[in-house]
């Protein structure tokens, strides 16, 4: 269906692309972020103008804050917060997959747990520190290690464990802010998506065609009359079960 | 022991898109009717335009637990191990027709003959290997009557391009002879919509807009299409998707003919001492309960229309119910829809509000409406151009090897070309062959510790061919419209559990090599009917629905007509 589009890179095009990505991009807010981090490398950069908000703005739910810590180094890289936006701290990507590990993605749980954890003594055996310290140059490197296949270390391989964090990072970056990301509507601002309308009449149409339809930042359950249970706890109106008459 | 309720005249099994369309005629003939349902009743309040709830996390508990729980197991071949995936349908009344696409093609005359016609027209040799492909047991016109009927009783939208031989050119100018125009003008277009349009004459070739059933203005009451953009595998907020929730269901209601019950997991069909169908056994809460009827329709889907046959067994049928032939399950397939062709163009698309059922189609590549005789294939492709467009798979949208999928530059190449990519829908002729079927997994059971379905199924040579083949056509489209960079997806592969699935239980006259008659009634069975893509003997190149409905109408018809000898 149109959901799926088949992606095709090439590995070598990926290091190269990554590599570029790595040494273009300016210095991100690690300052702000890093774990007792005042010797890591990258407390010593400049924190630039887009300085993010705080990690985390509430208490964890479901993860550790060590766990958190790693995640929140990989989703800034996934997603950087860069010269084209706001990145995964400013939608605060983090706490969907947080809240998300209690519910929809709970599956997913020992799969992150196992995961960060050899994702961090990775990056530890190949580059010497651990994952949060690496500059960002390392960390991408050590990223497409682990996209590519070629980390070892990780039960089931680890191209399987970037894939699970990179497609609950887009839906923490680009799904309704209802669910805890997307804040501020960064992730769909990010897109030129102009936001969730319940008529689309064909002025509006011709609007967004001619570059004139404004963003107007809401979510699906800003508009009344949508059952939110039916998102929250998967339930809907339900009567009691009623049959044909007893013979 | 199961409780036995009171006797009915016909117990329908499912209230989807089939189900749901048949109870509507037997209603209104006063036949006492009862429908079981697996799952409940959604209103437009469970509908919110949600990308994460509808297409990242599949739809709500009680909406997909029976699907989930009882998905085929897939192999490409007998000598594979079966791995269960998923379900792509749901369970509600209304079924799958609360979240589909809603694109109501009629099918065209040539698929209802590619046998004879492949033969009279190219010879025998051109009939592709292994293939068990059948002519219908009647043509185009026998159900004309019937896809007016679902136009006019649903509601479809569209252009017309050939009333009773005179061809309209704004129209499909391909389609077979119908008596009369849609009910409805077809879905507005937008300025891509007209550029895809304009790049296809350019090329020769007669575009047109598609057939939905969805409302283009206010229809029977209910409102018109709102093109917010959540309607694939979302359900309509204002009812301008005409599901069987919003139309032929409630109006059977409304005779007091007709009941609906919710939460009703099937788990077999009995026969009396004379082998005919006396009820249907189900599961409500945990509780047993058993419905006897005069007639029973079978309405569960292709996966559980076979699944519910051969788990039937009895004296009378050891093989499973209706299959003495063995012909449950053979003449499988999955509809080849895959194989898409991605475009980058370098203005926005405009696609983020719209839906899949509107847009351009072409239909000069599709069914046998171009001449093979220079071709190593049979069958073709309908073309289709759409609107479709929601944040999270914009995100994970085709890079065209121009940028990495993360990181600084995919966010620069997201920013720029979120709304710039279009992805086509190509359906093509796909047909049955020896090898590909349907049975029960030795191995996978559901909750209930009954065996799921599965699927045995692979792509062979003529669909290779013909994707290929679509494939550069849907290129050449969008070249001519503009497009810079073209990505192609894989032509072949393992016939997964799709939501078009035919076969199973196939109508024809020849009981050796068919479950149904040309009515839809089992030629084991007297009293049993079989609703769905199950019957189709042919995809075409056009969505199932509208040719599955069109049929249970008929089936339905003819029960009321025979009903004395039918339901004795």
């Amino acid at each position: 269906m149109a959901d799926d589009h088949p992606r095709v890179i090439s590995r070598r095009d990926l290091l190269k692309k990554a590599g570029a990505a790595g040494a273009a991009s300016v210095a991100t807010p690690m300052a702000v972020l890093s774990v007792a981090g005042a010797a890591s490398e990258a407390s010593a950069q400049t924190v630039s103008q887009n300085a993010g908000p705080p990690r985390r703005q509430e208490a964890l739910e479901n993860m550790t804050a060590a766990d958190a810590d790693l995640l929140d180094a990989v989703l800034d890289r996934l997603i950087p917060s860069d010269e084209h936006g706001p990145g995964a701290r400013e939608a605060r990507v983090i706490h969907y997959i947080d809240r998300a590990l209690g519910g929809a993605l709970a599956s997913s749980r020992p799969a992150y747990t196992a995961g960060l954890a050899s994702l961090d003594h990775y990056a530890q055996s190949s580059r010497g520190r651990r994952f949060p310290d690496l500059s960002s140059a390392d960390k991408d490197s050590v990223l497409t290690d682990v996209e590519t296949s070629a980390a070892t270390g990780f039960a089931g391989g680890s191209a399987r464990f970037f894939a699970m964090v990179l497609s609950h990072a887009r839906q923490g970056m680009f799904g309704d802010p209802y669910y805890g990301g997307n804040a501020n509507f960064v992730g769909w601002d990010l897109l030129g998506y102009p936001g969730i309308r319940t008529m689309v009449t064909a002025a509006d149409q011709k609007a967004y065609e001619d570059g004139q339809l404004k963003p107007n930042h809401k979510s699906a359950y800003d508009y009344d009359g949508f059952n939110k249970a039916t998102a929250r706890n998967g339930e809907h109106t339900h009567e009691e079960a009623s049959h044909g008459d007893k013979a | 022991m199961a409780t036995r309720l009171k006797d009915t005249d016909v117990v329908v099994i499912g209230l989807g898109a089939a189900g749901g369309v048949a109870v509507l005629p037997l209603a209104q003939a006063g036949l006492e009717v009862i429908g079981l349902e697996a799952g409940g009743a959604m209103t437009r309040r469970d509908f919110a335009p949600d990308e994460i709830r509808n297409n990242v996390r599949g739809w709500p508990m009680l909406a997909s637990h029976k699907t989930n729980q009882e998905a085929p197991t897939v192999r490409a071949s007998a000598s594979q191990q079966a791995v269960q995936g998923g379900h792509p349908m749901m369970n509600a009344i209304g079924g799958t027709s609360l979240h589909y696409w809603a694109q109501h093609w009629r099918l065209n005359p040539w698929d209802f003959k590619v046998a004879s016609e492949t033969k009279r027209r190219y010879g025998a040799s051109r009939m592709p290997k292994g293939s068990t492909v059948e002519d219908w047991p009647f043509g185009y016109e026998e159900l004309e009557p019937y896809y007016d009927k679902i136009e006019y009783e649903l509601g479809v939208s569209g252009q017309a391009g050939n009333i009773n031989g005179a061809i309209d050119a704004r129209g499909n100018v391909f389609e077979g002879p119908r008596k009369r125009e849609y009910p409805m003008p077809p879905l507005r277009w937008t300025a891509f919509h007209d550029r895809m349009a304009a790049a296809a004459k350019q090329l020769g070739w007669h575009p047109f807009p598609g057939p939905a059933a969805i409302n283009s203005r206010s229809y029977q009451n209910r409102s018109g299409c709102m093109y917010h953009g959540f309607c694939n595998t979302g359900g309509c907020h204002v009812d301008a998707k005409n599901s069987t929730a919003v139309t032929t269901v409630p109006r059977a209601q409304a005779t007091g003919h007709f009941k609906a019950v919710t939460g009703a997991v099937v788990t077999s069909i009995s026969v009396d001492a004379k082998g005919r169908a006396s009820g249907v056994t189900y599961l409500s809460n945990g509780e047993e309960f058993f419905q006897p009827a005069k007639v029973v329709l079978l309405a569960s889907f292709a996966y559980e229309n076979s699944r519910l046959l051969l788990l039937s067994k009895s004296a009378a049928y050891p093989n499973g119910l209706s299959n003495n032939h063995r012909q449950v399950g053979k003449h499988y397939f999955s509809h080849h829809q895959g194989a898409p062709v991605t475009a980058l163009f370098p203005f926005n698309v405009g696609a983020w509000y719209g839906l899949p059922a509107q847009g351009v189609a072409v239909d000069d590549w599709a069914d046998d409406n171009f001449d093979h005789g220079g071709h190593d294939f049979i069958g073709g492709a309908n073309l289709w151009a759409m609107s479709d467009r929601r944040p999270i798979a914009a995100a994970g949208m085709n890079t065209f090897g121009l940028a990495p999928g993360w990181g600084s530059q995919w966010k620069a190449f997201i920013k720029q070309n979120a709304d710039r990519s279009h992805s086509s829908y190509i359906q093509k002729t796909t047909l049955p062959y020896e090898d590909n079927y349907l049975d029960l997994d030795p191995v996978v059971k559901d909750p209930q510790g009954l065996p799921v379905i599965r699927i045995t199924g692979e792509y062979k040579e003529n669909e290779r061919k013909l994707a290929a083949f679509s494939q550069d056509r849907m290129e050449e489209w969008y070249r001519a419209a503009g497009a810079i960079a073209i990505a192609r997806g894989p032509v072949g592969g393992a016939m997964t559990a799709s939501t078009h699935a035919y076969g199973g239980t196939r109508m024809g006259d020849n009981p050796e090599t068919n479950v149904v008659n040309r009515w839809g009634m089992s030629h084991e069975v007297p009293n049993l009917g079989i609703l769905g893509g199950s019957v189709m003997g042919t995809s075409g190149a056009h969505n199932p629905t509208h040719t599955v409905q069109a049929l249970a109408w008929r089936t339905a018809d003819h029960i009321v007509k025979t009903w004395k000898e039918i339901g004795a």
